[in-house]
């Protein structure tokens, strides 16, 4: 799919851990390698940095979306693609309890705003799905030059 | 049902110059049941979407894809991608006892 990705990942810690570690902002600019100047706050923008080495420069701010206690945390974004297009994307992080932790799915959404992957849309059929193999396409194609 | 005849159209196409060389409207319209003006109209939405060009050879306009916008998607998804799996990997490694 040319318009999201999805991530899941199993933590062996209780939701209010995991909850803390994506809401509260200093703990948020840990794992996420960002400097930001301030707390989420639903509606509030946020202003920030990337701490990648070598990204440091990268500016953007966060637009907190949604704060449901345990359960959801949104935000939206920009997203450089390198080709200096630019849109902005939908972050929403669920939280669901599980025996041994927690179950996080973050999903970002909204590429598809961007032209470079709206390009990708010439190879879908017209049930949406994957008709030819993109990266089989360019695989050949670099075998071939 | 236009829309779907349309797909399967511009997806014959697409198969037809993934063998990699450059194919004029004529050799893109043999052996298939599709009308030279359908095949030119699907040229020209995949000229727009930026993965298709034109090479002039002679008289001819040969048509091959365009390599660089799909790999650079393909390439920016997987980048951020790559990146939220790292992210999360951080997320786990400071929230695990």
């Amino acid at each position: 799919m040319n318009d999201r990705i999805e991530k899941t990942v199993e933590l062996s810690a209780p939701v209010g851990r995991v909850w803390r570690a994506l809401t509260d902002y200093r703990q948020f600019c840990k794992w996420f390698r960002a400097e930001l100047d301030g707390p989420f706050v639903p509606g509030q923008t946020v202003r920030g940095h990337s701490t990648y080495p070598g990204h440091e420069d990268a500016r953007f701010e966060i637009a907190v979306q949604s704060v449901e206690p345990e359960r959801l945390f949104s935000f939206s974004w920009p997203a450089y693609d390198g080709a200096d297009e630019t849109c902005h994307t939908l972050v929403e992080f669920t939280l669901e309890a599980t025996p041994t932790g927690t179950l996080l799915r973050v999903v970002e959404s909204g590429f598809d705003k961007l032209p470079s992957a709206r390009r990708l849309d010439v190879f879908r059929d017209n049930e949406g799905g994957w008709s030819i193999q993109i990266g089989n396409i360019a695989t050949y194609l670099a075998d071939a030059s | 049902m236009f829309a779907a005849l349309g797909d399967e159209t511009r997806l014959t196409v697409l198969a037809k110059l993934t063998g990699g060389e450059p194919q004029s409207i004529a050799r893109l319209t043999v052996g298939t049941k599709l009308s030279r003006q359908a095949v030119t109209k699907h040229l020209r939405v995949l000229h727009d979407a930026g993965v298709v060009h034109s090479v002039r050879v002679g008289r001819e306009s040969l048509f091959e894809l365009e390599t660089k916008p799909i790999e650079g998607a393909r390439a920016f998804l997987e980048g951020v991608s790559a990146q939220w799996e790292n992210a999360l990997m951080r997320l786990k490694a400071l929230v695990e006892p």
